[in-house]
């Protein structure tokens, strides 16, 4: 396989906190690879640490609280971008790797109209003049879907709904032709309706624009859609990973497993719930051993001690951080 | 539907309109009328739970709050048992809110944060003057262990509470009181999947113990399959489809019902499925097309002039299923 567009290496982003006491490790020492062309699933949540990992890519983590730990490491065309100077940092976000948000209300400037803000990281970046950067804004709402966009590009985001807010997001991040998109939660906040026609020309785009995705989502079912690949997250690590088929035909963790049989599906009978007991434990304090042992249904002595580092299932490139990887045979359920 | 015993709850030709918020001072002409609800019918059956469906905007949440008299209808009619709730003066009206109760979806905004689980789960029942001084304790005791919460979360704070624990404490609260008819509105919406699956399980269980009835109003149709017996679809303030819950999701017979269905994802990356993708947004309740108040959207090939000008009625298209289209019957492919 070619090199990998973006390698994230042992990524540690903690955050100090007042309340509770210690220090959050939101995201504890997560690696992935994200190919040319690709679109990868961040799944886990909430808490996992998947948008903690999205914002420390482009360095938006907020610091204080937050730091990412020296040791990180972020390599995108050659470069750490962990260690990038502010300058060069800002020639890399909007402009080779861009981003969408979950709420479209709150990520658009109420005070500028779509049009400026469509057209800002293309003025910005490409230093297209006022004229030609307008021009460039109305191709891009075209482009997304936006009816009337010699008319709309004038209009202030409160006029737009939802999902149109979303496409002129997508029209923002796109405008120059990023290499990378970070989509984090594109869809959460849209009705189902909504969320078809976003999915659909989000793939449609990527294949227009042939860039990589990072899809960040909670949804299983968005995931199996979309991605090519996934990475399931838990209590700040990786804890599976694998091509989208492999992780729903055979999913490697106890997590990823849970999670499939707790969501309610269409395409099955009406049946109970499977659902995974207790909660996800706090940042700071997370359980020792396996970070999932205290709600996992095979656990055993060693997982409580022993953290399981990422094994290799034997499947194709798939990986899962559990200690039933070298002993199958425990998989059997205890009881609770 | 076989022959069941009389509903519990009976809604007949509920509406609600919102009159249009006034243009500066007051000049200007009005702004048009929100038709939230338009003409809304429904029944269930005591120990039932009917999913009410649809997108933001369709009117859902409206029928949920007039139901409950937080809002006051516009018109229509309400039975639960032989009580015409929206006919009730106060003080009656304050009687029966204990036979009705509501779940929110967000847990958070309403539990009140200055009160402890205990304060929180203790007010209806002073209220509604339902257990002694004495007795409190141990009701309070009892409703967590009911909904599956540790005693020693009595003293907390909803901010000290994860978001399932929340919305545990919300039910705890609703049940207080002993009420016959629960509305759910959106009660899992808000929670993660993992945590969703236990409050649905929860809400089952309850309802098997406690024979209750619910109105279950969800945006997610997958969530509603798992625990609705029948299923009412709201487009723009009305029902256009009403069936079983398995006629429904099996045979959906409206084209919304049906673009609905198709756009849920489906966990399964195997899963070939022919999916329709609709135009546009939903309109505005302000401003509701002419005709079938969904064809600017509709994907049915038979789709003419009439859908454009005639709005459909809700009539039966097949034993036991309602839909309100022209072209029910017809294959849409």
């Amino acid at each position: 396989m070619a090199d990998p567009l973006l390698r994230v290496r042992d990524l540690r982003t903690y955050f100090v906190t007042d309340q509770g006491g210690g220090t959050a490790r939101a995201v504890d020492g997560v690696s992935f690879d994200l190919h040319a062309g690709e679109t990868l699933g961040l799944v886990g949540e909430s808490g996992c640490g998947k948008t903690v990992t999205s914002l420390s890519i482009l360095r938006l983590i907020p610091e204080p609280p937050g730091h990412i730990r020296p040791g990180s490491y972020i390599e995108f065309e050659g470069r750490n971008l962990l260690t990038l100077a502010p300058k060069d940092l800002r020639a890399v976000r909007g402009n080779r790797i861009a981003m969408i948000f979950q709420e479209p209300m709150t990520s658009l400037n109420p005070v500028l109209t779509i049009g400026d803000q469509v057209a800002e990281a293309a003025i910005v970046h490409q230093r297209l003049s006022g004229a030609a950067g307008r021009a460039r804004a109305i191709e891009m709402l075209r482009q997304v879907g936006i009816p009337d966009p010699e008319e709309r590009v004038d209009h202030y985001p409160h006029q737009l709904s939802g999902g149109m807010r979303q496409r002129v997001m997508i029209a923002m991040a796109l405008i120059c032709h990023p290499q990378i998109l970070i989509a984090d939660e594109p869809t959460t906040a849209l009705d189902v309706t909504i969320q078809a026609q976003i999915l659909e020309l989000l793939s449609r785009l990527q294949q227009q624009l042939g860039m990589a995705v990072l899809l960040i989502t909670h949804d299983l079912g968005v995931v199996a859609g979309s991605a090519d690949r996934v990475v399931v997250m838990y209590a700040g690590q990786v804890v599976e990973s694998a091509p989208t088929r492999t992780l729903f035909a055979r999913p490697g963790h106890p997590y990823t497993e849970g999670l499939m049989a707790s969501i309610p599906r269409l395409d099955r009978p009406r049946e109970r719930l499977h659902s995974i007991p207790g909660s996800v434990p706090a940042a700071t304090a997370w359980p020792a051993g396996c970070r999932f042992h205290p709600r996992c249904p095979y656990a055993w002595d060693k997982c409580r001690t022993e953290e399981p580092p990422l094994l290799e299932t034997g499947a194709d490139g798939q990986v899962a951080r559990c200690w039933l990887v070298s002993e199958p045979a425990r998989r059997v359920k205890q009881a609770s | 539907m076989t022959a069941a015993p009389p509903p519990l709850v009976a809604v007949h030709d509920l509406v609600k309109y919102y009159p249009g918020a006034r243009t500066w001072l007051g000049l200007g002409k009005p702004r048009a009328t929100v038709r939230a609800v338009d003409g809304v019918s429904f029944e269930i059956p005591p120990g039932k739970t009917l999913g009410l469906v649809g997108e933001s905007g369709s009117g859902k949440t409206t029928v949920a709050r007039t139901l409950l008299r937080l809002t006051e209808p516009t018109s229509g009619t309400f039975h639960l048992g032989d009580d015409e709730v929206f006919a009730l003066a106060p003080a009656p009206l304050r009687r029966l809110r204990r036979r009705m109760q509501i779940v929110f979806q967000d847990p958070y905004s309403s539990l009140n944060p200055r009160m402890t689980v205990r304060q929180t789960l203790i007010e209806p029942l002073v209220i509604h003057q339902l257990a002694s001084k004495s007795e409190r304790a141990g009701r309070v005791a009892a409703l967590l262990e009911e909904v599956g919460l540790d005693g020693g979360l009595t003293d907390r704070y909803p901010h000290e509470l994860s978001g399932g624990q929340r919305q545990r404490v919300g039910i705890a609260r609703a049940l207080s009181v002993e009420p016959q008819f629960l509305v759910c509105d959106e009660p899992v919406s808000a929670l993660d999947v993992s945590v969703q699956a236990q409050v649905l399980n929860l809400l089952a269980d309850l309802q098997k113990k406690r024979g209750l009835t619910y109105l279950f109003i969800a945006h997610d149709l997958a969530v509603v399959k798992h625990i609705a017996d029948e299923v009412a679809v709201m487009y723009l303030g009305r029902i256009v489809e009403r069936a079983a819950a398995s006629t429904v999701y099996s045979f959906p017979r409206h084209p919304y019902t049906r673009s609905l269905l198709s756009a849920v994802p489906v966990p399964d990356p195997e899963a070939q499925r022919q999916r329709i993708v609709l135009e546009g947004d939903v309109p505005s309740p302000a401003n509701p097309p002419a005709g079938c108040s969904f064809h600017p959207r509709c994907p049915h090939p038979l789709k003419n002039d009439r859908c454009r000008t005639e709005p459909p009625a809700l009539r039966v298209v097949a034993p036991g299923q309602l839909a309100a289209c022209h072209f029910a019957e017809q294959p849409m492919s």
